[in-house]
């Protein structure tokens, strides 16, 4: 919103929020001085104290934002090992170029993406049906909202290791579930999709709750007699939910689209903890190795700092065109959403 | 009525936002511990000497530290132990490579010696010129593996692991093979393609559902530990693809995975504990640790089940140095205090109490070695056995990236068999990975 200048406060001139004070003419020089002194010390306190208060956030900004972001993009042009991280060796752009022909990270940015569909998209529906549920009266209400946020509050490492058992080829309980069915034991680390499905479970696990508690308080705030009038024109649940609370989510649905898709392109401790051999190459054939897990491959395994760093700007700007799309997109629907508006 | 509910909901509020909380904090508090430098002086005129170590080394549990601290009153000892050494040795790396925070001792493993020998020489001290130390104590091969070209020993060798074959006695009963340590050596002296055949004949008459080796990496690791040159020649240059004896190491894994004579697990998971638990395979490579290894993970009626043969051909698995930085704060008292944890006589304590297999060769005659005994494999002299193994051991060429190398051919590769690849398929994805790791 602009300012409304008519209303709003001047901006502070001289003296800033000190009271204002009478002229000082007829009293002592040197009471006129002390009082000028006072006067200059104000308006240094004005001028600079802001700034002062701000500052923590931008020198540690600083530190551990701009500077290891501009670090890592003097590293991408060099050949640098971390076992001698001060000993560089200029190769311009060819950490960038030999990307283009390296088939790890075209799979891991295709692994990063079919991951990431298997695991937003359910993800996000279940949200909504469970948010639905929830807006519902119910008894215990805040122990299930509590419920739903607690895989989120296990960390990965815990969650990761039990659902490595659960998804165990030979011991797992999921095979013996489904040999109890009839089913054919299925190789969930060892085979492509099976492989990206359970890391995709893993995240689905741990997310849904979040999301699901983002609609719900999205939900609550719809005016209940857009619910009523619904109901008085004799729509049934499903069409309420169709036809108000789906509209009325839009602009949270959006939200946690982006959320959940720049989450999506960094998905990193699921498939490290899922891969049995506790080593970063995403399975066998690097079946579930993500981009994030290729950059820490090799960075902090192979230790080739030049290269890793090459990858991370590279991500980066995959990031931002992400980022551009997602804006382009909830644009365009926002300005569709007005046109409709009765 | 009313307000009790109140008071229960706010109860149940307040819980769930106190175990979130919780949760949280747990989520964050990964301190590893390694961070803590080293602190001289605890006010009463005290030194205290800071060792970073990883897994069990054992020298506290074996009491080495009390009785160094009785030895010498103005000595405190105190260790900081990060549980795996994937987890520890890329902090003593960057702790290297920036001089800081690091302990007066650093232990490291014998996978990282050769990187740390290459890279990081400049930073740790010279322990061959610590007075008592002595060339002639240790083995040959694990004092190479420590020093420079330029004859600089920057780590004094704490254990080895000599290899022989673990098998169980009543399943090579029931497959009709020998049982007796000698008989059974025999089958496949001096040959590792005969241990392959000896498997063919075991698994004719198996128990069901068991394999004769537990998996295609325990194998492939064994092969490759006897060889003298696998991945690096002498001269430093990486010749992994071309040197014939890793081919056919690899071939030779990738034929017994092809005929189900090994397990299709990969070592030291869940799923492979789980099979030793629950008997499904009748051997594996192992060096004196792994027998640690195992009782840990059998179930109480395996004891005395197993025996230990010698293997086709000696090699090494495993074993750690310990090394002093040249930053440290007390560099002369580390340095006395190494060369003391590491002498035979102590070498033989930890033997006795941990089963860690002495690297001093002078300890090898010693009662904890020759009369030692194992709860798993019943009367085997075990101690003489691998003491035989040690001295047998070539010396081998390790290089910088072995891990890497030996992880890709394992990971990437001869698993890769057991899940219905040949073999030419698994190497090409083996080398394709490896040549992609080692590409700086």
């Amino acid at each position: 919103m602009a300012t409304r200048h008519d209303t709003a406060a001047p901006p502070a001139k001289e003296g800033g929020a000190a009271p204002g004070r009478p002229p000082a003419a007829g009293l002592p020089e040197k009471e006129q001085r002390r009082r000028a002194r006072l006067s200059r010390r104000w308006q240094r306190d004005v001028r600079w104290s802001p700034y002062a208060f701000v500052s923590p956030f931008f020198l540690l900004f600083l530190a551990f934002g701009l500077f290891p972001l501009i670090y890592t993009g003097w590293a991408s042009l060099h050949q640098v090992e971390l076992t001698a991280p001060t000993d560089m060796d200029w190769v311009g752009l060819r950490n960038y170029t030999r990307i283009f022909d390296d088939d790890f990270f075209w799979n891991a940015a295709k692994n990063t993406l079919t991951i990431g569909i298997i695991s937003t998209v359910p993800q996000l529906l279940m949200a909504m049906g469970i948010a639905h549920i929830l807006n519902y009266k119910l008894r215990a209400s805040t122990f299930y909202r509590v419920a739903m946020l607690a895989p989120y509050a296990t960390s990965i490492a815990a969650a990761s290791l039990v659902f490595v058992l659960l998804f165990g080829r030979d011991y797992g309980m999921i095979n013996w579930a489904l040999d109890f069915i009839g089913i054919d034991p299925v190789d969930w680390q060892g085979d492509k999709w099976p492989s990206q499905i359970a890391v995709s479970s893993i995240i689905i696990w741990r997310w849904t709750g979040y999301n699901a508690l983002i609609y719900l308080a999205a939900m609550q705030a719809i005016p209940q007699d857009l619910y009523e009038s619904a109901a008085l024109d004799g729509a049934n649940r499903w069409q309420q939910f169709f036809h108000v609370t789906l509209p009325s989510l839009r602009p949270t649905i959006l939200f946690t689209v982006v959320v959940s898709t720049i989450g999506a392109s960094q998905v990193f401790g699921e498939p490290l903890l899922f891969d049995a051999n506790k080593g970063a190459s995403g399975g066998a054939e690097h079946q579930f190795q993500t981009l994030g897990l290729y950059l820490y491959e090799q960075g902090w395994v192979n230790q080739h700092l030049g290269r890793a760093s090459a990858i991370a700007w590279t991500m980066f700007l995959i990031l931002i065109v992400i980022g551009i799309v997602n804006f382009v997109i909830s644009r365009r629907l926002r300005a569709s959403s007005e046109e409709f508006r009765p | 009525m009313r307000a009790r509910i109140r008071t229960a909901r706010k109860a149940m509020v307040v819980a769930a936002v106190a175990s979130l909380g919780a949760g949280l904090l747990a989520g964050c508090a990964d301190d590893g511990g390694s961070d803590g430098s080293g602190s001289s002086g605890d006010g009463k005129g005290k030194t205290t000497i800071t060792l970073g170590l990883f897994g069990t080394m054992g020298f506290k549990e074996a009491g080495l530290y009390a009785e160094y601290e009785k030895l010498n009153p103005k000595i405190k000892i105190a260790e900081n132990v990060v549980e795996r050494n994937e987890n520890y040795y890329p902090a003593l790396l960057n702790h290297l490579t920036t001089n800081s925070g690091l302990q007066d001792v650093q232990a490291v493993e014998v996978g990282n010696i050769a990187e740390i020998v290459n890279t990081q020489a400049a930073k740790l001290e010279d322990l061959s010129k610590i007075s008592g130390v002595s060339k002639s104590n240790w083995l040959e091969w694990k004092w190479q593996q420590a020093t420079t070209k330029d004859g600089q020993t920057i780590g004094l060798g704490t254990d080895v692991g000599p290899m022989a074959i673990c098998y169980r006695t009543d399943m090579f009963k029931q497959a009709g093979l020998p049982t007796d340590p000698a008989e059974v050596a025999k089958l496949w002296a001096g040959d590792w393609s005969k241990l392959v055949a000896t498997g063919e004949r075991y698994q004719k008459k198996a128990p069901q559902g068991t394999t004769f080796m537990d998996s295609p990496g325990g194998l492939l690791n064994a092969i490759l530990s006897s060889e003298e040159e696998k991945f690096y020649d002498s001269s430093g240059k990486v010749i992994y693809k071309s040197n014939p004896a890793v081919k056919n190491a690899f071939d030779l894994t990738a034929e017994a995975a092809e005929k189900k004579l090994l397990g299709a697990q990969t070592q030291f998971q869940p799923a492979w504990d789980q099979t030793i638990a629950n008997n499904k395979f009748a051997a594996m490579a192992c060096p004196p640790w792994m027998l640690g290894y195992i009782k840990g993970k059998s179930q109480p009626d395996a004891k005395g089940k197993w025996n230990v043969a010698v293997a086709p051909k000696s090699g090494n698995w495993g074993g750690s140095f310990l090394s002093v930085p040249k930053s440290g704060k007390n560099v002369e008292e580390a340095k006395k205090l190494v060369a003391w944890l590491t002498a035979p006589e102590q070498q033989a304590k930890l033997f006795k109490v941990q089963g860690s297999f002495p690297s001093a060769q002078a300890a090898y005659d010693s009662p904890e070695v020759t009369g030692a005994k194992n709860d798993m494999t019943a009367d085997a002299p075990i101690g003489k056995i691998f003491s035989e193994a040690a001295k047998q051991i070539p010396v081998q060429v390790i290089g910088p990236k072995d891990q890497i190398i030996q992880q890709g051919l394992t990971d990437n590769g001869v698993i890769l068999v057991t899940k219905g690849k040949s073999a030419e398929e698994a190497w090409k994805t083996a080398t394709k990975t490896i040549d992609n790791n080692l590409d700086q």
